[in-house]
Order: structure tokens, then sequence, then C-alpha cells
């Protein structure tokens, strides 16, 4: 699916008024999220940064229903909104949206999130991931990448990797998923609207990377740029998988060429999360990047793509 | 037409959410829930529930996440658990709660781990005492029917807005068969309209968010200033002020319409109209404390019972009035509010404390994880605070008595206890 730039709806479902940092990258991917879904879309947010961005005290930003939840049970709520629904003869009009972070699916969220795609629960599962817990003061979560310093490794910075959440999801053998990144935002749009196309079927979980000013540690004008280094290092492959196929989205194809892929260094630099980084750390994150797309290329070529 | 069955009191709950016409169940096994949601996962499968939508989550704290957005939905919803089970649900009862939803929950009650119990005793409702539900228990599977009917009315008054549970005693109840018959469909749509939601995201056309982040203070904004969490909750009190009223409303109509009553809808009186002696208690404890009142009466003791339907909201002013001419109240709970007493002892006491007539009130512990409670230990409790009641020393006493414990048989000296 390719979207001219022409073709993409003007109107916002998030008005002007949300309580997010500025930079906030979150901001950015859940506009084009919720452009993509329309009107028509019923949201559920756990304790994240988001559930700021919906307003405080009775006025909301949000052009959209939502509800807001406790931090575990996002995809449970999804899974009891879509069921009620169905039993009012609603669930081909209207698409649940859950749309959590970072903590919310990858640590004290995984269990129902986990619980509803084996089920096959009908909803559309969007983490946000902004690598940490940043709406409580940026502590480290699961998904908080090696070496990065947080309110909780402050001085060593994390001595695991990070959880490797799309590969959790590919094996519930969910309909579809997708990796997306804040600065793409037509490629956030169209793996939305392709979501919502497969209402119906499932869970379909999309991850989008989310810069945090704050939490990562550059100025807020380069929160764009940041995720599209992410995006250019290799760091953060664009892709989706649907129906089983994996599928490298048209930005990040380029990359499978190691050649082309910026050095990592650019990405880690520009962070003070990164700021104490010794060679051997950044060692560590070449050979993630490299065992990530080993098995990139190596999956394509079974699937005869290469 | 009104059907006659005979069925445990798990079937009992899931015929009534059958009659109700429930839209969306979520439930998790447990012991001695779980033949409640196989029975509506029956009813669901063969087609006898054709509009209802069951989800087999994976955790009770999914059950009652999955409800709590169904009903946000608009949708009657239902789900039920036991002890640990509950416990698991707590942060989310409280969330229900909050957000003013009209559904129903049940509990087999059930003692709580550890250690390990499967049998009943009250501890896991009491736990939940102050989430802001409304709480209510029962002696029968009939009973337990009709509470699910009346709940639901109750809980979707405007009124009250708040969710509700139906306690009813493991095995005791919940295992156990007993004649219920359930109402045609018909009637009881006509008892029980279908709802109309409060909180209703799939309106469109009135666009909303529930439960957004709510500050100490007002927010004041010139379209209008927003209530504070403090106005929110002095709301959830108001509504549970008023739920009494409306609980005896509704158990007025159920008569009725029916004609089946228990009590006034908020406690169960037996014998106790000339009484001077009267037992306080609830669901197992109160069905067994019934005999116990005809044997005394037998001896020439004038002795009655209050069985307490409704606990939440405590009918602080009807407990008044079936108290204002006992001289001695026994309170059998089967919980314990530890480090205190009983929980039913200390509430009933709390009540009646500013009474113009304040019986004295004397607390025993019975029958916990299950231990069975006999006719002989109650009336060894109606008989030992009889003779006490005159001894203000006991009266004052901080020590709790268990009764039906078994220490002599594991070796315990009397110094020792």
């Amino acid at each position: 699916m390719v979207i001219k730039v022409s073709e993409l709806p003007e109107e916002e479902m998030i008005l002007p008024g949300t309580r997010l940092c500025s930079g906030c990258g979150i901001q950015l991917a859940y506009r084009w999220a919720l452009k993509a879904l329309g009107p028509k879309t019923i949201i559920t947010n756990p304790a994240s940064c988001s559930t700021v961005c919906g307003g405080v005290g009775g006025y909301t930003p949000l052009k959209v229903p939502a509800f807001y939840c406790c931090f575990e049970t996002v995809a449970a709520n999804a899974a009891g909104a879509a069921a009620a629904l169905k039993a009012k003869g609603q669930d081909k009009d209207v698409v649940v949206l859950a749309w959590a972070g970072d903590g919310g699916t990858y640590d004290i969220g995984i269990q129902g999130l986990s619980g509803a795609s084996e089920r096959g629960d009908n909803f559309i599962f969007a983490c946000v991931n902004n690598q940490a817990y940043m709406n409580t003061g940026i502590q480290r979560s699961g998904a908080t990448p090696y070496g990065a310093t947080t309110t909780t490794t402050p001085i060593l910075g994390k001595q695991q990797l990070n959880k490797n959440m799309r590969k959790i999801m590919e094996a519930h053998g969910l309909s579809y998923i997708a990796q997306t990144a804040a600065s793409h935002p037509r490629d956030i749009y169209e793996k939305f609207k392709k979501a919502r196309e497969f209402n119906g079927k499932g869970v379909r979980y999309i991850e989008i990377l989310g810069t945090c000013p704050p939490g990562w540690g550059f100025p807020t004008d380069q929160s764009v740029h940041m995720a599209r280094l992410a995006v250019e290092t290799g760091y953060w492959p664009l892709l989706e998988r649907i129906e089983g196929k994996l599928i490298i989205s048209q930005p990040s194809k380029r990359y499978l060429d190691k050649s082309k892929r910026k050095d990592i260094r650019e990405f880690l630099k520009g962070q003070s999360r990164f700021r104490h980084l010794k060679e051997e750390d950044i060692k560590i994150w070449e050979n993630y990047i490299d065992a990530q797309w080993d098995e990139i290329r190596e999956e394509l070529h079974k699937q005869g793509d290469i | 037409m009104p059907e006659r069955k005979v069925l445990t009191g798990n079937h009992a709950a899931a015929y009534a959410c059958k009659s109700v016409g429930v839209e969306v169940v979520a439930a998790y096994p447990i012991t001695p829930q779980s033949p409640v949601v196989e029975k509506i996962s029956e009813f669901v499968e063969s087609g006898e529930l054709p509009n209802t939508q069951f989800v087999t989550v994976e955790s009770e704290q999914s059950a009652i996440s999955a409800v709590v957005a169904a009903s946000q939905m608009g949708a009657r919803v239902f789900t039920a658990s036991s002890a640990n089970g509950l416990a698991y649900m707590y942060e989310i009862l409280c969330w229900a709660a909050g957000s003013r939803l009209p559904l129903v929950m049940c509990i087999a009650t059930r003692a709580l781990g550890a250690p390990w119990s499967v049998w009943t005793d009250h501890q896991d409702a009491f736990s939940v005492r102050d989430v802001g539900f409304i709480q209510q228990f029962v002696e029968s599977n009939q009973e337990a029917y009709d509470t699910v009917l009346m709940s639901y009315r109750v809980a979707e008054d405007p009124r009250v807005y708040l969710p509700a549970f139906v306690s009813y005693d493991g095995y005791i109840l919940s295992h156990t068969m007993m004649s219920v018959q359930i109402e045609d469909d018909d009637k009881v749509r006509e008892f029980l309209p279908p709802l109309k939601p409060h909180i209703h995201l799939t309106d469109f056309e009135n666009v909303h968010s529930v439960n957004p982040v709510t500050p100490p203070g007002l927010t004041v904004r010139p379209e209008g200033n927003t209530p504070g969490y403090y106005e929110f909750r002095y709301s959830m009190q108001k509504a549970h002020e008023y739920a009494i009223e409306v609980i005896e409303e509704v158990a007025k109509e159920f008569e009725t319409k029916f004609g089946r009553a228990y009590g006034n809808g908020i406690y169960k009186p037996y014998k106790a109209d000339d009484a001077e002696v009267l037992i306080f208690a609830v669901g197992s404890v109160a069905s067994e404390s019934r005999g116990v009142v005809d044997t005394l009466r037998d001896e020439g003791i004038k002795i009655g019972l209050i069985s307490l339907k409704l606990y939440r909201p405590f009918p602080i002013q009807h407990l008044r009035k079936a108290f204002n001419k006992a001289k001695l109240v026994v309170v059998f709970d089967r919980d314990v509010g530890y480090g205190m007493e009983g929980i039913l002892a200390a509430e009933l006491k709390s009540a009646l404390y500013a009474a113009d007539h304040r019986p004295i009130i004397r607390g025993f512990i019975v029958g916990l994880g299950g231990r069975d409670i006999t006719a002989d230990q109650l009336i060894n409790g109606v008989k030992k605070a009889i003779e006490e009641q005159d001894n203000r020393e006991v009266q004052l006493d901080t020590h709790v008595d268990f009764i039906g414990l078994q220490l002599n048989e594991l070796g315990f000296k009397k110094e020792e206890i």
C-alpha cells in the first residue's frame, strides 16, 4: 500500500492542548495512527505518557472516545470492549485501539496481551516504545536497550539487552505485526490503515519507536532526527509480518546492505543516556544490529524474496 | 412459564445471568466458583444465549478488566470469582466502582490463602469491603438467583450506578442442589428492562473520555468547571446512601411481581419480634443459626436472628431499629478483622454506638476455612454470652473467642493457648 501525501487526511483527531513534553515522539505517532483509523475508533489507554496526552480534569484533546485503565489491563480492556461491540453488532464499523507504552506491553501488560493474542480478540494493540518508564521518571523497562542509563540504572547503564517483544508476538501467530517509527508518518499511517483492514482477524500488533527528549537526553528539536537515525543505522528496521510473511518496509529495504547503514555511533552519541558507553559496549550494539539483519536476510531468503 | 429446577448455587447464578440477558461475561476458573462460568459457557455454545459474548480470559484481573471495559461500551456484564481470585481483582474492583459501572458479580465465598484452603468462610468477601461495591450475602440458591436479578435493577438505577456483589457460601451453596424457580424471560424483562447505560463510549454523537487524570481540585475553565477526585468520591458515598432506599423499593417490587421476599431486602429477621437475645450473622452462619433459634426457644430463651443481607451500604438506621429492644446481641463472624475482632461485630458496635438503645454486643469467630459450624457451637456461644452479659470486664476484654478450635487434640496445654 502506497499512499500519496496528497491523500492523507487533513482532519486531526488530536486537537492542540495535550500535556505531553515538547518534542515528544509519541504525540507524532498518536496523531498519524488516529488519522489512519478515523473517527470510529475507541481507545483504551493504561498508565503511560499517553495518559497525560488525554488531558487532565474533564477536558480532552482527543476527538475519539477513550477510556483509561490500570497499567496491566489494557489488552483485557480492549478484549472486553471488542466483545461488547460484537454483542451489539458494531464490530465491523468500530475499531478498538489499545495504546500502551513499553512498560504496559513488555512488562506489566504482557500477560493480558498474550492472553488476548492467543484468543484472537479483535483489536489493534499499539506499543509506543520510548524504551523506559518515562512517565514515572525514566526508570528501566524490559524495552530499555543495552547500556542506557535510566533512573534505576543510573551509573552503569542497563547491563542486559532489551526483550525481543516482536518475536514474542510473532510466536503468537498474529495476522498482522508491524514495526514503525515516529520519524516516518506515512509509514505509521499505512500500517495502521492495514491493521484496520485486518479487522476480525484477532489482535494486530504495531510497535512504534517513540523518541523521548528528556528520557533519552537530546534537544527537543531532534526527536524526528533521532528516530530517523534509529532507522538509518539499521537499529530499528521498519517491517511487517503479514499472515506470517516477513516484509521489509520501503524505507528500510536498503539497509539489508550493511554498507548502506549509518554508523550506530551517530545514533548513540546524540543522547546523554549513552554518553558513558565504551568501545566494547558499542561492539555489543553493532553485533545486535548485525545479528538482527542476518536473521532478516535468512528469512527473506527462505521466503524466496532475495 | 416459570420453571422449577434443582440447581447448585453456582448454576442458579448462571441461570440468573441467562434470565437477565447478559451481553458480555468474562471469567477465570477458581474453586468453588468455576461451575458458574462453565454453565454460562454452555449456554453460549449451545445457542441458548445467542447475544452473549464469553471472553475466556487468562486471569481474574483480566476477567474484571474485560467486563469493566464492556460495561463502558454500554453492555450488561457479569463475572464471578472466589478468594485469591477476588484478591487478584482488587485493583480493578476499585476501578469498576470509581467508574460507577452497573456490573454484577458473584462471589462463591472461600477462605483466603495462606495456608491453602478451598473451603468457605467470609474473609474474601469482607476483604473487599472498601472498594465501593454494593455487597450482599444470601442463604439459599433461590435467594442467589433472585438477588442477581434484583442487583441489576439496583446497580442500573440512576440514583445508584454502583457495581454489586452477590456472595454465596462456597460448597455450602455453590455445590449444593436446591429447588430453584427460574422465572419467565418476558416477566424478568418487565422487571428489568434493557440497560440504558450512562457511560456509553460507542455513542459517537457524544464523544467522551472516561477516567482521565483527575486532579485534587476543580478544573476551572470558561466552558465550565469540572469536579476534582474529591467530588467524584463524595458522589460515590452519596450513591451508597441512596442505594438503601432503592434496594428496599426493588425488593418490594420483586415481591409483588414474583412473590418472594427476603426480609425487607436489607435484613431477614427470624423470630425477632419479642427476642431479648438476637443472633447477628450472614450467609451460611445465619442459616445454621435458624435451627439454633428454634432449639433455644424450646429451652425457654427468648431468642431470634437478624440475618444481614445487605452489608454495603451498611444499613445503620435499619439495624438500630432491628436491635432497639434486644438486651444482648451475639455476633457470629466467619471472618476476622485481624488484630481487632470479627468484622461484623466491630461494625455493628460502630453502628449502634449512637443509638438510643445500645444492647450488649458479644462477638465470636466460627468456622474459618470451612471448619464445620455445628449447632452446638452456636448454642455454646449464645449461652456463654448470656452468662457473661452482666460481666463488664468480659465485654471490654480484647481477647477474641474462636469457637470450635481443637487445640487440646493438638496437645497444647491450657496455659499455652
